[in-house]
């Protein structure tokens, strides 16, 4: 018997996944919490730039972070010395994270706070530019960071990572000066592959670029979540 | 590697197919697969854990026919389709223009699912030991 499959069941491979990602989006909108995927190559500079950012934008928002990594929890005590709320996510084995792992790191958060009184949340997927753009985690913006020494040829050989991001960080712009790489042909290349993307360069050592990098995340909270309560 | 995830997400969507569309005694004999060039799944890598996830299970024989879809663009100046390859950077070579519109090359779908049930194997085999005669 040849039976093709009915569309409720989405005919999609990942439906498993979906389903999980669209459930924590839910949660993300009864939360008015805006949900941010922050995925690179490992040692781009995701962890130092939350280092440097959420220091600053703790003033104006309430923010927690899930923090994926294989085997360590490195990270997550970096950031907790922020001051941040941090749920530490080991994958294991996995070189990503997925919906079920964020369902599992929101149920630890929940035991630690009241999620309706965050603004922001930040998930910190491993360090990978090949599978994590695969893998929806009910994020509302996907974040790709790409550093200047990582060379310009990276968003054409990694192009799904770029296609799916919606904001591009261009970072480590402080080492500029002592390579040669030109800022314009990272700009040309991820344009090329995801013509959508905003792109903004920063260094997280200098703080050159993080304003205008704090302005796109405004602006991200006030246009995705519902402009009645943006406004409120 | 991800196609174990791959592979997992697989046998979830169909352990439900069988409990909602197909009978608990269903049997697979193939599961036809669209996987676009666009996204991360490796064919042959998917193949081998899936033989491998499947080993001993309800699913023990079943194979994947997996068609590749190819990866188009379009160019949205002249309204014309293109292969987006890396050594053009992804833009249309007739207008140099970026990749706004993907046609397709985006599929990860389970397409269709050739089974049969108790049943039906009883008459099968019959049927196929007929013809080697």
């Amino acid at each position: 018997m040849h039976l093709p499959l009915e569309d409720r069941l989405g005919m999609n491979l990942l439906a498993a996944n979906q389903h999980q990602a669209e459930h924590n989006r839910e949660h993300f909108e009864a939360w008015q919490v805006l949900a941010l995927n922050v995925m690179s190559s490992p040692g781009a500079g995701k962890t130092a730039l939350l280092e440097r950012s959420l220091p600053q934008l703790a003033q104006e928002w309430s923010m927690a972070v899930l923090e994926g990594d294989m085997t360590t929890q490195l990270d997550a005590e970096r950031l907790e010395a922020v001051g941040i709320p941090v749920v530490p996510i080991t994958t294991g084995r996995s070189c990503h994270l997925d919906a079920a792992m964020v369902s599992g790191g929101l149920k630890l958060l929940r035991e630690r706070l009241n999620p309706n009184q965050l603004d922001l949340l930040w998930v910190e997927n491993v360090g990978n530019l090949v599978c994590p753009a695969e893998f929806e985690v009910g994020e509302h913006h996907k974040v790709a960071l790409l550093s200047v020494t990582e060379g310009e040829d990276k968003p054409l050989k990694y192009p799904l990572m770029f296609r799916q991001a919606d904001v591009v960080l261009i970072t480590k712009i402080d080492l500029l000066p002592y390579l040669p790489v030109e800022l314009e042909t990272f700009r040309r290349n991820i344009n090329s592959i995801n013509p959508k993307a905003s792109v903004i360069s920063v260094s997280a050592l200098t703080g050159e670029g993080i304003d205008v990098w704090h302005a796109w995340l405004r602006s991200a909270r006030q246009n995705t979540l519902e402009p009645a309560l943006a406004m409120a | 590697m991800h196609e174990v995830d791959m592979t997992k997400c697989l046998l979830l969507a169909l352990q439900q197919w069988r409990e909602e569309q197909a009978s608990p005694q269903a049997m697979v004999d193939t599961i036809h697969l669209d996987v676009g060039r666009f996204t991360c799944v490796e064919p042959e890598q998917l193949r081998f854990t899936f033989q491998a996830a499947v080993a001993g299970s309800w699913l023990d024989g079943a194979q994947l026919q997996i068609e590749e879809i190819p990866f188009v663009g379009r160019c949205l100046v002249c309204n014309g389709t293109y292969s987006p390859t890396p050594e053009g950077a992804y833009r249309s070579p007739c207008c140099d223009h970026p990749l706004e519109e993907i046609v397709s090359g985006r599929e990860l779908r389970i397409r269709s699912i050739d089974y049969r049930t108790s049943l039906q194997s009883a008459v099968e085999s019959q049927a196929l030991s007929l013809q080697r005669v």
